[in-house]
Order: C-alpha cells, then structure tokens, then sequence
C-alpha cells in the first residue's frame, strides 16, 4: 500500500551555499530499514524534479535510523545569490515527507 | 563535569536567550555563534563604512549586562562575536565592562595575504565549482580561514573571561572549554570527535532543544519561553545533551537526531579543523527528563588543509510583489508576470536570471505543492539578478505601474519601489594548514 513518508519519518533540512541536505529520520528505528529501500537517491531527484538541478547523493546512518541526502545545485546559486523564496531550502523536508512510498502492511506493526 | 550552553545560533537569535541561560541555572561557559556565512558580509560593508565597526554589535552590551554573573560565577565566554574585525570588538566589550579580561583570536583573517598565497603557488580553487580565484580576485571584500578550537583554549589559559574570535568553526567554541578543561591532546581524535559532535548539536541554539523541529512540533511546550541547549560534558566524551529545567520546548531523540543531520554532507566524515568526526559512530541514549546522552564518538585525524571562507561581489538584485485576489487570483498575477516580462525584453535589459513565484501557490516547493483550486489570493514575487545595477534599477519601476495598466484589483505595494541589493557570494576555498598561524592576544 502507499502511505505518506511523513507517517514513518521526520527530517530537517539546511543549506550549504547552492547545495541542500535533507536528513530523513525513521520515528521508530524499525522502520529504517523501509527508509532504505523506498527513499533512493534516485527518487528523491525525480521527485524534487526542477528544483533541484544538480546531482543527489544519499548517506547512511543507521545508528540513527537516519538517511542523508546531499542535493546539488538545488537553491538558485544558494545563500545571498537565490532569488527564490526559500533561497536555504529550510522547507525542503517538508517537500520531501510529501513523498509517496510502498510499504507492505506489516511493516508498519509496531 | 563542566557545562557548555549555546545561547546564540546565529546573529539576530532570540536576545533574551543567553541572559536566560546565564540566570536560569548553572552554566560554566556559555558559546555565542553569531557567524552565519551572510553574515561576513554584512559585517564587511558596516567595517567599510566605519573601521571600528565589523563585528557583532549586540555581544558588548550583552556581556556588560552579564559582567556581575561572570564575576561573580566565573562564567567564561566564547563568540565568534569578532566577525572581520575582532580587536575593535574586544575594545568595545573593555569600555562596557571594564572588570572582565579579554582575549582575541587572530590569524583567520588573510585578505591581505591572498596574493601571496597565490603567488606560492595556492590556487584557491572555488570547492563547489573547481574554478580558480583569479576570476573573482579583483572584486573579493574578506578572506577567513575556519579556525579550529585549541587557539580558543589557549586563550582560556590566559585567564580570560571573554574569548573573542573571528572565523572559527561553529562547534569549536564549544569544543574549547573541553580541551581546557580536560587536557585534551591534538591527536586525541576520539575525544575530539566528540567534543565536536557535541558542538554541532548545540550551535544553532533552539534547533537542538525543539526549535525547527517537525517531530511532534505541535505538541512542543512552551515555545515562547524555549530552552537554549546545554552539554554535561565528561573527560571521557561522554556528553549529555539538556537544557535549564522549567524552560520550554524539548530535548528526546528526535530533536537531537534532526540537529545531528542538519547541514551535513558525508556523516563518516564530518570535517572540521581538529578532527574528522563520524556521525554513524555514536549512541544515542534518551534518558527522559529532557536528557540524551551521545556516546561512543569515533575521530580520524584532522585534514591537512583549512578551509576558507571568501566573499566577493557578485552583483545586483532586487524582489518585487505584487497581490491579487480571487477571483482569479493566479490567472491575474500570471498575466502581470507576462507584461512585467514582456516590458523588460522591450527595454533589452540584461539580466543573469528573473524568477518568478506564486507566493501562496508554490513560492517554497514549486511543482510539489498541493494543488488549490482557487487561492483567496496570491502575491506575484518576481526577483531579477545581474552585473548591470542600471538594469536592476530600471526592473524597480516596473511593477507597481501595473496598478493602473494591469490586470484588475493590484494591491500589496504599501512598502513602495523595491530595493537595490548588492549580491555578495561565497567563495568556499582551500589553504595548507601550515600557513595559518592563529594567535591569542589579551585586550587590556
């Protein structure tokens, strides 16, 4: 069934000059494993279409139930450059939890 | 034990919060990071206007204000306060609080150095873009280098009440006292690593204590009266993260672990100048009561080059809005968009770039926001940037005409013409270790 990532998850999000980090935690460590599987760096791309213009890479933190995905080229030049609204990308986690994932039923047990 | 409070996340943090730290319970140093990367220029333009300005004007009254619970406690105080020009903030802070002893850290500053570095042979390459610096070399306004912690701790050894630095690694201010306080040596990279990530939690104040937090963040206590971060730091890295009791918002895992990833690339390798911390090395243990313990912290030796922070000028911008109403809100400031366009073509004007928003549509996730099928209104944004100041100028008086030549019922145009910026961007940089050389001197 698909279910909302911001069922199983929280994240934060930041900026480092054009790029943006979006750390996604799994609420419960149970379900990193799901986090793993779903959220490629090769998703969060397609989903982040446009906005985001360069390359994304995803980090691992299992000790934290935790994913790291580092977006290039993501803020209109970043910082003092970006005439976007966001120009730090402080809402990108929120664009991110929007995402759609596939989970079996069981995997939610807690 | 010793207790680090963070009371300062950047310039423009709450002005109650470290007075609060200070009052609320016991603190044994209290680090105040007032350097976000725009903050160095807005520093630069005051220090061109004035030379005795530079740095950040809220930390002298504020330390005046603490000088009695600093004495009286012997408080210690760390900030990056100094911004490009931490001697002329130390004076400042001498003059306000005559009782306190202040040191400063220097050698982070090398705009007058920059040519030399080059001529030995540093290109300075721009780390995001590979590009050398001779492109920007005629138009660069300051040049500091990251520094790392252990000038900081010598600075404590002088005696010092009050550390001032200028460029220095946010989680180093909290890592000084440690080093300090504990005789941390420079290869004790565990250690180190967990002074540092203990740092990193704590810097941008609130954000590790429920600020900014989407777990649960409607059910944070308090927020008006959030309690600003502190470390129970042990001699064996061991740290636990809290806050005062009877302050608001919260510290669990979830608000330690969004602060953790926040504004990191590579967890294995957390760079810093003293260490290489790796964030997959740590526990994380919630001990209730507003209690996480991080334990565990595994370091890899410090890199061989520094990081540089440089900014130069990049060029001019200016945002303008415009509001419509529904009906049609969208269709009304999407027609706007096209004659603001249309108008700006006309003229040839040149512009690097004109961004557009539908601010109430999709101004922060574009395509990804929900669909409304008629917003009640929607504030036209539309942003231009480029070399030519003329041309930004000439973009400032093209709005608001559409009032009574546009689309009907424009409103929203109460704060007038939009401004002129310059852009001043960042040009993030290599430079050997070896040609840094940081020193303390006492303020009298």
């Amino acid at each position: 069934m698909k279910i909302s990532l911001s069922q199983i998850a929280h994240a934060r999000s930041g900026d480092k000059g054009d790029t943006s980090n979006i750390g996604l935690i799994a609420y419960d460590p149970r379900h990193y494993h799901v986090l793993v599987r779903e959220v490629t760096a090769r998703r969060v791309k397609q989903h982040f279409g446009e906005l985001v213009q360069g390359a994304v890479t995803r980090y691992e933190l299992p000790n934290l139930g935790a994913l790291n995905f580092v977006m290039e080229k993501a803020l209109d030049g970043g910082g003092t450059i970006s005439l976007r609204t966001d120009a730090q990308g402080k809402t990108y986690a929120a664009a991110l939890l929007a995402m759609e994932i596939e989970v079996e039923p069981h995997e939610l047990d807690r | 034990m010793i207790r680090i409070a963070n009371g300062q996340g950047f310039w423009g943090d709450w002005l109650d919060a470290p007075i609060r730290l200070v009052e609320g319970g016991p603190v044994d140093y209290l680090t105040l990071d007032y350097l976000a990367e725009v903050t160095m220029s807005i520093l630069q333009k005051q220090r061109k206007r004035d030379p005795n300005l530079g740095f950040a004007k809220d930390f002298p009254p504020l330390i005046a204000h603490l000088q009695d619970h600093i004495l009286k406690r012997n408080i210690r105080i760390l900030a990056n306060a100094g911004g490009v020009n931490p001697i002329a903030c130390a004076r400042e802070v001498r003059r306000l609080a005559p009782a306190l002893k202040v040191a400063v850290v220097l050698g982070d500053d090398i705009l007058d150095r920059l040519d030399d570095l080059v001529a030995a042979g540093n290109e300075l390459r721009n780390m995001d873009t590979g590009e050398p610096i001779t492109l920007v070399r005629d138009r660069i306004q300051s040049a500091n280098v990251y520094l790392g912690a252990f000038p900081l701790a010598e600075a404590l050894a002088s005696g010092a009440h009050i550390v001032i630095t200028g460029r220095c690694a946010d989680a180093a201010l909290a890592l000084a006292p440690m080093i300090y306080e504990f005789g941390w040596k420079p290869d004790d990279w565990d250690l180190l690593a967990s002074g540092i990530i203990a740092g990193h939690v704590i810097e941008c104040g609130a954000q590790a204590t429920g600020g900014n937090c989407l777990a649960g963040w409607q059910s944070t206590p308090d927020f008006a009266d959030i309690g600003y971060p502190l470390i129970e730091a042990h001699p064996g890295g061991d740290m636990v993260i809290t806050k005062h009791p009877g302050t608001g918002g919260r510290v669990n895992r979830a608000t330690v672990t969004e602060q953790l990833v926040y504004e990191i690339a590579d967890p294995k390798r957390y760079i810093t100048p003293d260490v290489i911390a790796d964030f997959t090395s740590i526990r994380l243990e919630d001990q209730g009561s507003d209690r996480v313990r991080i334990s565990g912290a595994k370091g890899q030796p410090r890199p061989d080059m520094l990081k540089a922070s440089i900014s130069y000028h990049y060029g001019w911008r200016a945002v303008g809005t415009l509001v419509y109403s529904a009906p049609d809100a969208l269709t009304k400031a999407r027609t706007a968009d096209q004659i603001v366009r249309e108008r700006l073509a006309n003229l040839q004007l040149s512009f690097e770039k004109i961004h557009t928003e539908f601010f109430g549509v999709n101004a922060c996730h574009g395509h990804l926001a929900p669909q409304i099928a008629e917003p009640a209104e929607v504030q036209l944004r539309i942003g231009v940037r480029g070399q030519d100041k003329a041309a930004i100028e000439r973009f400032t008086r093209e709005l608001i005409p559409l009032v009574l030549s546009g689309p009907p019922g424009a409103s929203g145009y109460g704060e007038g013409r939009p401004q002129v910026k310059e852009v001043i961007a960042y040009w993030p940089a290599l430079v050997p270790r070896e040609t840094i050389q940081p020193r303390v001197e006492v303020v009298e």
